[in-house]
């Protein structure tokens, strides 16, 4: 397949060669987007992040829709989004209907995911949907932007989508061939980058990378500051196939203790810690790897992006 | 054979409530566990016992059939019993209900089960397991016989999804395998990684059974049958 233009930012900084950041932002169970907004704002100022994913009920929680807060995020605060569709809650007729509509709101990036079960969320008897699945997603995507028709061939009238779509790729799957080969099977329906799930350890990181260079997709790797103690145990703990560093657990704990009462110089000493942590990270990674970029999952710690950011 | 589960005691006596002679109706075909005459007769004891203990009288007859799902097995063997009682109980899967309600319709026949899936017996496993869900359109030549619509929580068919921990579903606290895994481990044995690696398109949800808006023909037309029947 002829490569598809880049009609979003993102896609673009990365044809240019840039590493590129992206955030994230996470729609809960709200009606008031002020933060969603204020978040945003406060990535577009530190001037480097390129695009910010927008979530779509993640742990199969009833969220608020991703749509509306991503086109609000671009029209509001001038942030592209990464607005992120799973195929859990609709079947082809829905998927069609929100990316046609998407596509009206000036969205022009797609995250195709399969979306947590909704067996893990808030809503655990509801039927799950998966009519298609992601990779069959990805194959809708690329008939409904190339060849402008729906997934069935009838004609879209009145214009063009132009977007670009990415998938998601588990550094943490284990065994990880399957997940390779399934990354294969998407990209051969065309999209056009990879985000990756959340890698602490950098030798793995950079294995992972190595097997997905085989496809030529520029790929954003997945990290995740830790805001507090709590969260990094949380994530140590309840998030399956993921450890968080014993020694970054602790260090965490200790500032956390050693600050308490102290609301300023416990953000301070927590930044610090994630600082150390994730500066040589990445670094690494840009030096060491084909990574087009980090994905920076930083939800609610919008703060941390200024300094950590600063030599990207 | 197809997966049978009793409902809970309160919901049958529920449904039987508003009628005082009762016919509780086991079957002999495929349920699993096996729901006979034994079984028919411990339900008639237990919902005597429940109705006594709200001051009412329940008679009951419990019989067996050959298949409830088999109308004329089904018609002749209740038929004779039907003007005797006001309700029919059955202990049959959900398909033998509705033929009973459909043979015998001077009265009504209720489930006295929740039927699950068509299942296997497998001595190696505590558990009846869902390993086919009567698709329509069997793909498992491809995904060396283990079944990724029956099998993967998110019926996918180009999995894993990515959710799975050290081969384990993230459905059900990672406590049964992932099927898609299940999958690539079978064909790689087999060198067949060439299979698991291929796309499968969208699936086609005409060729499903619920809601059934789907019609197999018979090899044999019931007018052909009875022709048959009177050479
Ligand atoms: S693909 Fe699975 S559900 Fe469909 S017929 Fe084959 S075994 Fe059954
Ligand atoms: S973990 Fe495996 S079996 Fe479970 S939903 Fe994902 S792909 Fe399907």
């Amino acid at each position: 397949m002829a490569k598809r233009p880049a009609y979003s930012n993102l896609c673009k900084k990365i044809q240019e060669g840039k590493f590129v950041i992206t955030g994230e932002l996470e729609p809960k169970k709200i009606l008031d987007l002020s933060e969603i907004l204020h978040g945003a704002e406060e990535m577009k100022k530190t001037g480097k992040i390129v695009a910010a994913n927008v979530t779509d009920g993640p742990q199969g929680d009833a969220y608020m829709s991703s749509l509306v807060p991503s086109y609000l995020v671009q029209e509001k605060v001038g942030l592209e989004a990464v607005w992120q569709v799973t195929v859990r809650d609709r079947n082809r007729v829905a998927l069609f209907g929100d990316v046609t509509a998407g596509a009206v709101l000036g969205l022009k990036n797609i995250l195709v995911l399969t979306g947590d079960h909704t067996a893990l969320g808030d809503h655990n008897r509801a039927r799950a949907v998966y009519d298609i699945d992601s990779t069959q997603f990805c194959e809708m995507l690329s008939i409904m932007i190339d060849q402008g028709t729906d997934y069935e061939g009838n004609e879209i009238v009145g214009g063009k989508i132009e977007m670009n779509y990415g998938c998601v790729a588990n550094p943490n799957s284990n065994p990880r061939e399957p997940e390779v080969l399934k990354v294969g099977r998407k990209v051969e329906q065309g999209v056009d980058f990879i985000q990756t799930q959340t890698a602490f350890d950098v030798d793995d990181a950079k294995d992972f990378l190595k097997e997905l260079e085989q496809f030529n997709v520029p790929v954003l790797l997945g990290i995740f500051p830790l805001k507090s103690h709590g969260i990094a145990w949380y994530f140590d703990n309840y998030i399956p196939g993921v450890s968080v560093p014993k020694d970054l657990l602790k260090a965490l704990k200790k500032a956390e203790k050693d600050n308490k009462g102290d609301k300023k110089g416990k953000y301070a000493a927590l930044d610090k810690i994630n600082i150390e942590f994730f500066e040589p990270f990445i670094k690494e990674i840009k030096k060491s790897t084909k990574a087009a970029g980090i994905h920076c999952m930083a939800v609610e710690y919008e703060r941390l992006f200024g300094p950590l950011l600063k030599d990207f | 054979m197809i997966i049978t589960e009793l409902k809970d005691i309160n919901e049958i006596y529920e449904q039987i409530k508003p009628y005082s002679k009762i016919l509780i109706a086991g079957c002999d075909g495929c349920c699993q566990p096996p729901r006979s005459l034994n079984e028919a007769k411990v339900l008639g004891q237990l919902l005597e016992l429940k109705a006594r203990t709200e001051g009412k009288k329940l008679i009951w007859k419990a019989i067996t059939v050959l298949r409830q799902c088999d109308d004329r097995i089904a018609a002749t063997t209740c038929r004779p019993f039907a003007e005797e009682y006001e309700a029919i109980l059955s202990l049959a899967c959900g398909l033998g209900v509705v033929m009973m309600n459909k043979v015998i319709d001077n009265i009504l026949t209720f489930p006295a089960q929740n039927s699950h899936f068509g299942g296997v017996q497998n001595s190696s496993e505590n558990f009846y397991i869902e390993y086919c869900e009567a698709c329509g359109d069997c793909i498992i030549g491809e995904t060396g016989g283990v079944c990724p619509r029956a099998g993967c929580a998110k019926h996918l068919s180009n999995g894993p999804c990515g959710g799975m921990v050290d081969g384990m579903c993230e459905v059900g606290g990672y406590t049964k395998p992932c099927a898609w895994v299940d999958i690539w481990k079978r064909l790689k044995k087999f060198n067949r990684l060439d299979l698991f690696k291929k796309y499968r398109g969208p699936r086609d949800f005409r060729l499903s059974t619920s809601p059934g808006y789907k019609d197999i023909y018979k090899e044999y037309t019931n007018e052909e049958e009875k022709k048959e029947e009177k050479v």
